[in-house]
This record gives structure tokens, C-alpha cells and sequence, in this order.
């Protein structure tokens, strides 16, 4: 009990700092004076730990093929945790944890957070784990960081995800493979001929890795295509988006917002610094582009997509008297978050539709209450479809059994700085990328609330929110 | 339910001309507009679930294209249906039955014909959108459009099924699908009925383009997929009036190389030449439609055009005029009345099925519930039993995925719907109880206690036998107003019969429960009367009991199928007794010869008795008649099947043992019994009748069913055969008193 006085007391809301910072903004807002006075309150929950972003960092996001190309997923990894023991000078005895996310596993490193954290210069008396949820598997890294920490268990977790696209195993074809097997097995020299003359040519036809749903054998980007078309969602209406985001990304990436990448000295190549990814065309460049999945009547094409990207990313996630105690500055509380889905054909990748209203009943806010959105950018015809879907009573009364429709972001709060079509889009280490931008997003505008939300192959989605810590 | 209708279009004459002054105003089943020199016309049939190519219809669309065609402004067209399950199914049937002579109907085609050939000449180039069936008439109509876009919707089918009713393509169909198609497919098309799926259509060159079904977005799927459609077909015809997008597409080397083989006259005659004997070979030549649809095609190809599309009018005429064509749209209309619900709506539906015993028969009736999504516990006594059965529903549902009409996810969600147990565990939550376990009544009453005890005062307790009565099952039951029969037939999953039979304590709402279940599961329902043998093996075992006594009197197994095919019967009577089981037809033969005493005699039930004594119990002890298991195709006489009916060899009296003889022997011994099941109340109407004997025993289609077949032969000229048969055999042929009724007033007819 006492100790439940104790959290609730520290976890106090409006700092001074805080409520001079309103004040200031009442004074541009006046009309929305009371509402936004009434609905800015702390979102810490009596009994329940706060939980803080101590800091977030990435390797540069770079096209799969380029610097990357040499390297093993767990080289990605490393780079990305051994940045986050430089950026925030943490002992690497004071980690009781590692959780990391990864989609395409290297099978020689299953167990990638381990392989990576070995020589990271964490302590090999710190465990770790791997866990994989498609695009939101650093999502789920960080989730389970929080759960661990919020039941007790530790009190300092690392949390990130590695993707690495310019190798993918590509597998020998399961007859091939069951001859191979046997193969090991037979002891006579006879037995052993016989089988590799029982080889045929249509053995040796390899087995690629297609971002298609097993459930469905649709790829991603086929369904996007759909999606885009069931909404209604215009070519225009895609570029146009594609284009912002490419064109936010240069911005803030020539302002120096990006500040979350840190520089990586690739081994037999040079210092990577800067993602390169970010192009931002014409709209008449746009256009000429043909469909890439439907043909050819289709709407989604290679520059209105995400495209195939080699990055990591890592955060450090603690209790906030933890941090306090190691004398760290929090950049965030991480608050409620949700995991949600649905059909993994025809709703693939609405997941930030169904679970923005959530979350955010969850935590009593408003979408207007949301100073920062980070939402992540798979297909600019999906996030248009979501968009309209978010907008739309008729969708949220027919399929997500609400009343009313929740209502989409505003673009002026909505990735800002770039998102993963045109930063990239690493699928395991993209998570962390959101939190970690809705963190530095909120310190640089002084917002109060931000809303992370992602859809993930399988037909799932998670959103998130996330509280700027007082400064 | 894809609703067969059949192929041409019909033009409407007077009627029409009446209205003609407010037409534009009062346009009922086709809109259009002009979108960006675009005119998207819009079917839609407000009187039906379905478009057809009625007179209605048809007038509104020759006034809406000549609107169009009359429009310098209108650059390209698109045709569109605003139903969500259909483009166009066809045209009326009885819009063809209501003709009274082959040149009625033959004129009917010919103005069908000519409408298409303008669609074909079309100044501006029209689209297709096909969304949903687009059958007989309505692909004619779609094959004479420049362009063809279809959506991949599991409800959208192509198709030209008019020989499934006697008939065929009328409009045009046999003359552009060759030239379309090829050669081969277009047979294939045309000669089977078959319907094609979208991804096929594309690789024959049946359509140019498909487009995915879509999700939800803000609107419901199947409204925003047709709009889409529309959006798709309407850059298409954009791109084809602007000449970006081209009708011809590049020919493979494999296509090229089967152009030159065809354009070899010597080549084509040889497959004239193999379908036509394939087509005799198949049909034994008992139904017309086939040989005049070859004959269309040839002489379209050999003789030119004009030849052809009167070849194609003249044989539409004749065959619309055929004892087949109407047998076979009686069944078609017999079908669809079987596909309802005539007793209402149920006080409950049954959303937990419980199936006793996972044979042959139970592990069907699973498969086909869960595979509506109906919950089922499959219920055994032994382990092997449970896991046999398991192992068939997993083998049915696997084979549909390797046909690719289920994913196999799609497949594993249904297999979730089945528990397979060896207890009563959950039986609590059963509406309805199905047992198949052996037929046998003291096993029945065991398990009519057993289940009793278990399952809530709703639920229904239906039993699947074959012959049993229903009452004699229910003398168990605590509760006979819930017990019903329901006869599958064997495969279940492929045999679509299924014939309910209540008592007179079955309540209506049992009955109206066992019947919306069937109907879920696919089924064409009969409801008929209690008593030995119901109404299908009651017609079934005298003739099977005449097969006996032929097969006695020195007919071979192999004589006697062909006798049987001969006549119709999709299986001959030797291998359907083989198929059905000897032990099941010894026992049948043996109840039901107790039940109704020597009308049910002719051959010895010891020959059968006999054949189970040594193993030989049909196809699935691999011995019965025949031989089965050898890998070769020729089926092999069962020599010691043989020797049995050697020594139980009879006189073959000469005077009605030829071969036509013989035919009719076996036919109006089943056509009688089931004129007595009628006269006797079992059979409620001629129609199920007819359904059933057809859909259940194969009866011959062409035949359209014993009543009709009555009708159609004539009762007189039945009841003479049957009076020479009674003669040299006896009281097994005597003529049942309505027979004899029709037979005295030949006004009588079973079906008008």
C-alpha cells in the first residue's frame, strides 16, 4: 500500500514546467481553452507502474542491396544496440533483459536478440529473446519490455528489431529436401545412389520467401491494391502521399530531426550516416510508373509502396523511478497500447483503424486529444484507406460494431518527418522507429500525447500511446 | 443455386409496340448513362434475383442500344449488371415451352441471332463487365461484345448449359465460341454444360481481363466490386475507343502451331469424327442435343457462316420440340421446386449436428455440414471406426483444394467444425441427432434410448436408413413427434438426393428442420410417407429383384448393364447392385419381400444370400458380380458370382425374354411401384417422384422421371407389356389400379 502512495505520488501530474507549457499554448488556442485544459492530464493509472522511454536509436535505413549487402541480420542488430549503450552511457550490466523482433529469420541465427547482444558488449549474463509479429514485431519487443516491467520482473529492458532484406534464405524444394534428409540416413553406398539418381530437375527449382500471406498466398501488395480500390483510393490520391512523405523526410532529414539515426561504420565499407531511401520526385514522375501488382489496371506501384529496406533499431525501456534513480532524463511515458485483428484477406492492413479508437478509449482520450500521429506508412494506398475508413460511420458501425466513426488525424500531425515510404521500412526494427520519432516529435513541437499505429501481415495492428515526459 | 436457363435470345413482337410512346420514361430493366463518351448500360431485372433474357428485358436493351448507336457523342460502351450475383443467366425457359412448334421456336432463334450479329458489327466497341453467372444467353451476348472484363468472384461462372435441357446454344453460341475457344474447348464447353471459373475463361481466351472481388470499404463488398468493375470496364473501353488498348493478343507458338493443325481439313473431320463416336459412346444416342450441337459447329465451320447460324436456328427448333428437351426441363423445374422449403421456417436452427456412427454414410453426412458451417460431432464406437470416417471427410475436403475450389485454410476451418468422439460428451448441446449406425432395429432402439438420455428436449432425432420404417424406429422414443427419416444416398457428398420421410406423428416443425438442414447441405429434397422400403428402395428392389431373375435366366452381368445403360440408366442394374451392396440388397430384398410379398418376387433372394455367405459383397469387399481392384480398366465377371447363379439357374421363357424384353422387365416394375407409391399416398406428387428416382437411382434423365415417362410412352401401351410380363411371370407385373386409370383415359397425364 505504502508503495502504491509512493508510485502515485511521483507519477503527479502537471510539473510546473508542464503547466507553464500550457499556459502558453492556451493563449494561441483560446477557443479550445477548457476542452484542452480539461483532457491534458497525466495518463499514469494508480497501481500501475510508469513506464519510460529512456531513448531510442536506428542505424541508418538503407535499401536492401546497397552497404548493408554483406552483412548478417545480427551485424545490423549489433550496430543498432551497441549505439544505444553509447547514446545513453549505459552500464551493460544494468540490462536484465533483451527482447528483439525480427520477420525473416536467418536460420543460422534464430535467436537473433541473443547472437546480437553477444557482441553488443551487453553482459552475457543477460538474457535475451526473439520475438516476431510481422511489421509490428519491435511493437511487440517493446510491449513485452513493458509487461516484464510493469509485473515486477525487471526493470531495465532493451527492446528493438532487426530486418535484413538483402539476404533472405531461399530454401532447396521440400522433395529435394526430403531426399537430402534421407540421404543422411542411408548407410549403404547402393541405398545412398539410389536416391540421388530419385533426383529430378524439378527438385532442384528452388523455394523463395514472398511477403504473401500464407493464409491467403495474396501478396501484400495485391491486397493493398484492393484495399486502396475498395476505398476508392485514387493513383493520384496515392503519389500525392507518397510524395509528401518522401518530401517531409528530406526536410527533416536536411533539418537534422532524424536524430535517432546513428552513424555506422560498416565493416569494409564506409561510415553510413544518413538513410537513402528518401527521394522525393514529381508528381510527373509518379505517374509514369506502371501498377505493380495488378496489371494493369491497378493503383499501387514500386513508388507509391515501401520499399525493401536493411535496418535496425533499439530502445532502452525502464521504470521511471529506475531511471530517475540512474539519473536518466526520460524522453516518454509509454502508456496504453492495444493489438488488434481481423481478415487476413479482405482487411489485411486496416489494423490502425481498429485499433486507434481502442487505445484510445482505453486511455480516455480523444483523437483531438493526439498532438503527434506516427503511423506506419506500408502503402500510400493504404494509409489513404485507412484514413477514409477512420472517417467513415458507416464503416465503423458495419465492421467494428461502434456507433460513430473515430475520426482520421489531421495531416499536420501526421508523420511529419517522413515515414516508411520514403525513411524505409526494415520490418521488424520499424516499431521502434515510430515510438522513438513520436518521442522526439512531442520534446520538439511540445505536444503532450502522440499515437503510434501499424498494420502487420496476418491481418493484425497495434497502436500505442505515448506521453511526453515533463520536461 | 445457379439457375439453369438456356441460350437465346428472344425478341418481343407485339406487346412491346404498345408502350413504345412511354418507353423511354418507364424503362424498367435497362438504364444507361453517358460517362466521358463512355454509355454504361445497366441490367437489372426488378422482378427477379436473377437477369434474364425476357421479352421485357430484351426490347428495352434493343431500344437502349440503338439510343446509343444513334448517339454521335458515345464513343465505347460497357455492359453491366447491377445484381451482385449475376450478369446474365440465360433466358426464360418458359419462354421455349410456351412455343407449339419448331418453327416458332426456330424464329425465336433467328432474331436472336440477328440482334447479337449487330452487337458484334458494333460501330463503337462495348465492353462486357461480367460480375456473377453469365450463362447460356447471357454469354452469347457477352461472346458477340468486343471486350470481355470479368471479376474473379466464387459467383462468377461462364457457361453455355443448354444441353443440360435438350437444348443448345441458340444465338450464336455455337458459331462464334469455336472460333473464340478453339475447337476442342468449345466442344468441351458446349457438349458438357460445364461452368467455367473466371481464371480458366481468361486462359482460353473466353475473357481478355479479370479484376479481384473486393473487400469492405464504404460500402458493402459486393456493391463497391461491381462499381469497380464498372470503373475498370470503363478505362478499358476508353483505351479501346482511343485504340491504346488492342482486341488481339499476341499468339504463343503452341496456339499458332493448333491454328495450322486445325485449319487441316482431314484433321478436323477426325475430330468431328472422335467427339461424335465419344458422344454415342457416352449418351448410347438416347439424347439428342449433343449430336445436333456437333452438327452446328461443323457446318458453321465447313460451310461458312450463314449455313451455320441456320443450321444453328433449325436444330434449336427441333430440339425445343424433343420428349428429351421437356424431360429434361421438367427435372430443372422438378429441381427447383425439391430446393425449398415448403414447410415453413423452423422454430429453430440447427447450429450443432451430432452424426452416430462415422461409416460411409455418417462420415458424408459430417462432411457435408460442416462444409456449410454447421458444427458437427461425428460419434463412433471404435476408434478405428471414428478415425476411418475422420480420415474421409479430410479426403473429401483435401480433393476439393487440390481441384483448387477451397484453400486450404478454408479446408481446416471446416475440418474445426468436426468433433470426432467416442462418448455423448456434448450431446447436451445438440438441435439435431442423425444416426447411421447399422440397420439393424434392435440397434436402432438401443441407440434411440441411448441418445435420448443425452440430447435437450429440443432436439430432433433423425435416422438414416434405408428401408426400415420410421414408426418401427420411433416405437422407441420417448418422444415421436421428433423423430424423422432422412435417407442420404451413397456418396453423400456427391449424390444430391435426399429423401425425408415423416410419420404420421412427425411434427410439421421437425419436418421443416430436417428439411431446411438438408437444404443447407446441398440437397435436393423429397418428403415422403412412412412404410417398408419409403418410396426410393421401394421402387428400387423389384427391379433389382427382376435384375436377379434375369441374371438367373443366363444373363450375363455384363448383358444386363448394357440392357440398362441402353436404356438410360447412368450405371448398369449388375454394377448398381454391386455399388449399393449385395448385403444391403439382400437385406432390403428380404424386408421388403415380407412387407409386400410376391409383387416383390421374381429372383431368389438365396442368389444374393448366397454371394454375402462367400464374400462377395460388391465393390467393397472387391468381390461381387464383378471383380474389382485389378488395375486394368476392362471389368472383369466374378467367375464364382457365376457359378452361384448357375446353380440357381431358371428357364428363360422366350416370349419376353428379348433384349428389349428384358428392358422393359425391369423399367415398368419399377415405373408401377412407383405409380402405387403415389396411389398409395407414400409419394405426395408426381414431380418428387420423379426427383427422386432420377436424382436418387439414376432413372434415366432423358426420361425425365417414371411419371413423366408414363406420360410420355403412354400408360396403355406400359399396361400392355405389363400384361404380357404378368403372364409368363405373375402377379409382380400386374398393373396398380392408377396405372391402369391413365392407361383406360389417356387424357390422364401425371405432369400437364
Amino acid at each position: 500500500m505504502a508503495s502504491m502512495l509512493l508510485t502515485s505520488l511521483r507519477s503527479s501530474p502537471l510539473t510546473s514546467v508542464q503547466a507553464a507549457q500550457f499556459a502558453a499554448r492556451s493563449l494561441s488556442t483560446s477557443v479550445h481553452l477548457q476542452a484542452q485544459a480539461k483532457s491534458k492530464k497525466t495518463l499514469a493509472k494508480p497501481g500501475v507502474k510508469n513506464i519510460v522511454l529512456v531513448d531510442g536509436v536506428r542505424t541508418p535505413f538503407l535499401q536492401s542491396g546497397t552497404t548493408y549487402a554483406d552483412l548478417m541480420p545480427h551485424d545490423l542488430a549489433r550496430a543498432a544496440l551497441q549505439g544505444l549503450l553509447n547514446r545513453t552511457g549505459l552500464p551493460k550490466d544494468a540490462v536484465d533483459y533483451i527482447v528483439y523482433g525480427t520477420v525473416i529469420q536467418e536460420v543460422k541465427t534464430s535467436n537473433v536478440a541473443r547472437e546480437a547482444a553477444l557482441g553488443a558488449g551487453f553482459s552475457d549474463k543477460t538474457p535475451a529473446h526473439t520475438v516476431t509479429m510481422a511489421c509490428i514485431s519491435s511493437n511487440q519487443a517493446m510491449t513485452t519490455a513493458v509487461g516484464l516491467i510493469a509485473a515486477g520482473q525487471c526493470d531495465a529492458v532493451v527492446a528493438g528489431g532487426v530486418e535484413f532484406m538483402s539476404d533472405v534464405p531461399i530454401r532447396h524444394s521440400r522433395k529435394m529436401r526430403k531426399t537430402m534428409l534421407s540421404l543422411n540416413k542411408a548407410k549403404t553406398l547402393g541405398a545412398r545412389l539410389s536416391l540421388l539418381g530419385s533426383i529430378r530437375l524439378a527438385h532442384l527449382s528452388p523455394e523463395l520467401p514472398a511477403v504473401a500471406e500464407f493464409s491467403t498466398a495474396e501478396t501484400m501488395g495485391h491486397s493493398a491494391d484492393r484495399l486502396a480500390a475498395a476505398f476508392g483510393v485514387s493513383r493520384l490520391e496515392q503519389d500525392e502521399f507518397a510524395l509528401r512523405s518522401h518530401t517531409l523526410a528530406k526536410k527533416a532529414q536536411d533539418g537534422g530531426m532524424l536524430s535517432d539515426v546513428i552513424s555506422f561504420k560498416v565493416p569494409g565499407r564506409d561510415i553510413v550516416s544518413k538513410d537513402n531511401g528518401i527521394r522525393p520526385a514529381t508528381m510527373e514522375q509518379l505517374a509514369k510508373l506502371k501498377p505493380a501488382f495488378i496489371k494493369p489496371h491497378g493503383t499501387v506501384t514500386a513508388a507509391n509502396s515501401s520499399f525493401l529496406t536493411d535496418g535496425a533499431s533499439a530502445v532502452l525501456i525502464m521504470s521511471e523511478e529506475k531511471a530517475l534513480a540512474m539519473g536518466y532524463k526520460p524522453k516518454a511515458y509509454l502508456r496504453d497500447f492495444v493489438y488488434v485483428s481481423q481478415d487476413p484477406k479482405d482487411q489485411l492492413l486496416l489494423g490502425p483503424t481498429y485499433a486507434t479508437p481502442k487505445v484510445l478509449e482505453k486511455s480516455g482520450l480523444t483523437l483531438n486529444d493526439i498532438d503527434v500521429f506516427e503511423f506506419h506508412e506500408a502503402f500510400a494506398g493504404q494509409i489513404m484507406a485507412n484514413l477514409k475508413a477512420m472517417e467513415s460511420d458507416w464503416f465503423a458501425q458495419t465492421y467494428m460494431g461502434r456507433k460513430t466513426k473515430v475520426g482520421a488525424p489531421p495531416m499536420e500531425k501526421f508523420n511529419t518527418w517522413g515515414g516508411s515510404l520514403s525513411l524505409g521500412h526494415p520490418f521488424a526494427a520499424t516499431g521502434c522507429r515510430l515510438v522513438t520519432t513520436v518521442a522526439h516529435r512531442l520534446q520538439k513541437e511540445g505536444g503532450q500525447y502522440g499515437l503510434v499505429a501499424a498494420c502487420a501481415a496476418g491481418g493484425q495492428g497495434h497502436a500505442m500511446v505515448i506521453e511526453a515526459y515533463p520536461q | 443455386m445457379s439457375p439453369m436457363t438456356t441460350g437465346f435470345w428472344v425478341k418481343g413482337h407485339g406487346q412491346r409496340s404498345l408502350s413504345v410512346s412511354s418507353a423511354v420514361l418507364a424503362r424498367t430493366h435497362v438504364s444507361y448513362e453517358v460517362k466521358d463518351n463512355v454509355a454504361v448500360v445497366r441490367i437489372n431485372d426488378p422482378t427477379s434475383k436473377v437477369n434474364t433474357l425476357s421479352r421485357h428485358m430484351q426490347a428495352e436493351m434493343v431500344e437502349v442500344m440503338n439510343e446509343i448507336w444513334g448517339n454521335a457523342a458515345v464513343k465505347s460502351a460497357v455492359l453491366i449488371s447491377r445484381k451482385p450475383g449475376c450478369f446474365i443467366a440465360g433466358a426464360d425457359i418458359n419462354m421455349i415451352q410456351a412455343c407449339k412448334t419448331a418453327e416458332e421456336v426456330t424464329s425465336l432463334s433467328q432474331e436472336g441471332q440477328k440482334i447479337f450479329d449487330q452487337v458484334e458489327k458494333s460501330p463503337i466497341p462495348i465492353v462486357a463487365a461480367i460480375n456473377g453467372s453469365c450463362l447460356g444467353g447471357g454469354l452469347e451476348f457477352a461472346i458477340a461484345c468486343q471486350y470481355r472484363i470479368a471479376t474473379k468472384s466464387k459467383k462468377t461462372i461462364l457457361g453455355t448449359p443448354e444441353v443440360m435441357l435438350g437444348l443448345l446454344p441458340g444465338a450464336g453460341g455455337t458459331q462464334r465460341l469455336p472460333k473464340m475457344v478453339g475447337l476442342p474447348a468449345a466442344f468441351d464447353m458446349m457438349l458438357t454444360g460445364k461452368n467455367i471459373r473466371p481464371d480458366k475463361a481468361k486462359k482460353m481466351g473466353l475473357v481478355h481481363q479479370l479484376v479481384d472481388p473486393l473487400g469492405p470499404g464504404l460500402k458493402s463488398p459486393e456493391e463497391r466490386t461491381i462499381e469497380y468493375l464498372e470503373e475498370v470496364a470503363v478505362d478499358f473501353a476508353k483505351g479501346l475507343a482511343g485504340r491504346k488498348v488492342t482486341v488481339e493478343k499476341k499468339k504463343g507458338l503452341v496456339q499458332k502451331i493448333q491454328d495450322f493443325v486445325m485449319g487441316l481439313p482431314p484433321v478436323r473431320k477426325q475430330i468431328y469424327k472422335t467427339v461424335h463416336s465419344k458422344v454415342m459412346k457416352q449418351s448410347k444416342g438416347l439424347y439428342p442435343a449433343p449430336l445436333k450441337i456437333i452438327e452446328c459447329i461443323q457446318t458453321g465451320i465447313e460451310k461458312g457462316n450463314a449455313a451455320g447460324y441456320l443450321t444453328e436456328s433449325q436444330n434449336f427448333g427441333k430440339l425445343a420440340m424433343t420428349s428429351e428437351s421437356r424431360a429434361l426441363i421438367g427435372l430443372y423445374h422438378g429441381q427447383v421446386t425439391c430446393k425449398k422449403n415448403h414447410f415453413g421456417k423452423p422454430e429453430r436452427d440447427v447450429k450443432k449436428l451430432a452424426v452416430l456412427g462415422a461409416g460411409l454414410m455418417g462420415a458424408g453426412i459430417a462432411q457435408v455440414t460442416i462444409d456449410k458451417g454447421v458444427a458437427t460431432i461425428l460419434k463412433d464406437t471404435t476408434e478405428e471406426g471414428l478415425a476411418r470416417g475422420h480420415q474421409q471427410v479430410y479426403k473429401g475436403l483435401n480433393d476439393k483444394t487440390k481441384k483448387k475450389s477451397l484453400t486450404t485454410f478454408e479446408r481446416d476451418g471446416i475440418m474445426s467444425l468436426l468433433s470426432g468422439q467416442l462418448d455423448y460428451r456434448d450431446f447436451e448441446n445438440a438441435d439435431m441427432v442423425i444416426e447411421a449406425v447399422f440397420e439393424d432395429l434392435s440397434i436402432k432402439h438401443k441407440v434411440v434410448k441411448e441418445v435420448e438420455a443425452v440430447i435437450p428436449p429440443h432436439c430432433i432425432f433423425a435416422t438414416n436408413t434405408s428401408a426400415l420404417p420410421i414408426k418401427d424406429i420411433a416405437a422407441a422414443s420417448k418422444r415421436p413427434e421428433k423423430v424423422i427419416g432422412m435417407h442420404y444416398f451413397s456418396p453423400v457428398d456427391k449424390m444430391q438426393l435426399l429423401e425425408i420421410i415423416t410419420t404420421n406423428k412427425t411434427s410439421k416443425d421437425t419436418t421443416a428442420s430436417a428439411v431446411a438442414v438438408g437444404l443447407k447441405q446441398g440437397k435436393v429434397i423429397i418428403v415422403v410417407g412412412d412404410g417398408p422400403g419409403f418410396y426410393t428402395t421401394r421402387c428400387l428392389a423389384p427391379m433389382l429383384a427382376e435384375a436377379v431373375r434375369a441374371l438367373q435366366e443366363g444373363v450375363g452381368p455384363k448383358k444386363l448393364d448394357s440392357l440398362t445403360t441402353g436404356f438410360g440408366f447412368p450405371v448398369g442394374a449388375a454394377t448398381l447392385a454391386d455399388e449399393v451392396g449385395i448385403d444391403v440388397a439382400a437385406h432390403v430384398a428380404e424386408d421388403l419381400g415380407k412387407a409386400f410379398g410376391t409383387r416383390f418376387g421374381g429372383g431368389n433372394v438365396e442368389v444374393l444370400k448366397m454371394m454375402v455367405q462367400k464374400g462377395f459383397k460388391g465393390r467393397k469387399s472387391g468381390k461381387g458380380c464383378y471383380v474389382y481392384g485389378a488395375k486394368s480398366k476392362e471389368k472383369k465377371v466374378n467367375s464364382g458370382a457365376e457359378d452361384i447363379l448357375k446353380s440357381f439357374k431358371l428357364t428363360a421363357p422366350p416370349a419376353v425374354s428379348a433384349d428389349e424384353d428384358i428392358q422393359y422387365r425391369l423399367v415398368s416394375r419399377f415405373v408401377n411401384e412407383a405409380v402405387l407409391c403415389l396411389q398409395e399416398g407414400i409419394l405426395p406428387d408426381p414431380v418428387q417422384g420423379d426427383i427422386g428416382a432420377v436424382f436418387g437411382l439414376g432413372f434415366p434423365p432423358c426420361l425425365g422421371g417414371p411419371f413423366r415417362f408414363v406420360d410420355s410412352h403412354g400408360a396403355d401401351k406400359l399396361v400392355q407389356k405389363m400384361k404380357r410380363f404378368e403372364e409368363a411371370y405373375g402377379n409382380q407385373f400386374t398393373p396398380c389400379q392408377l396405372l391402369l386409370d391413365h392407361a383406360k383415359d389417356s387424357s390422364k397425364r401425371f405432369h400437364k
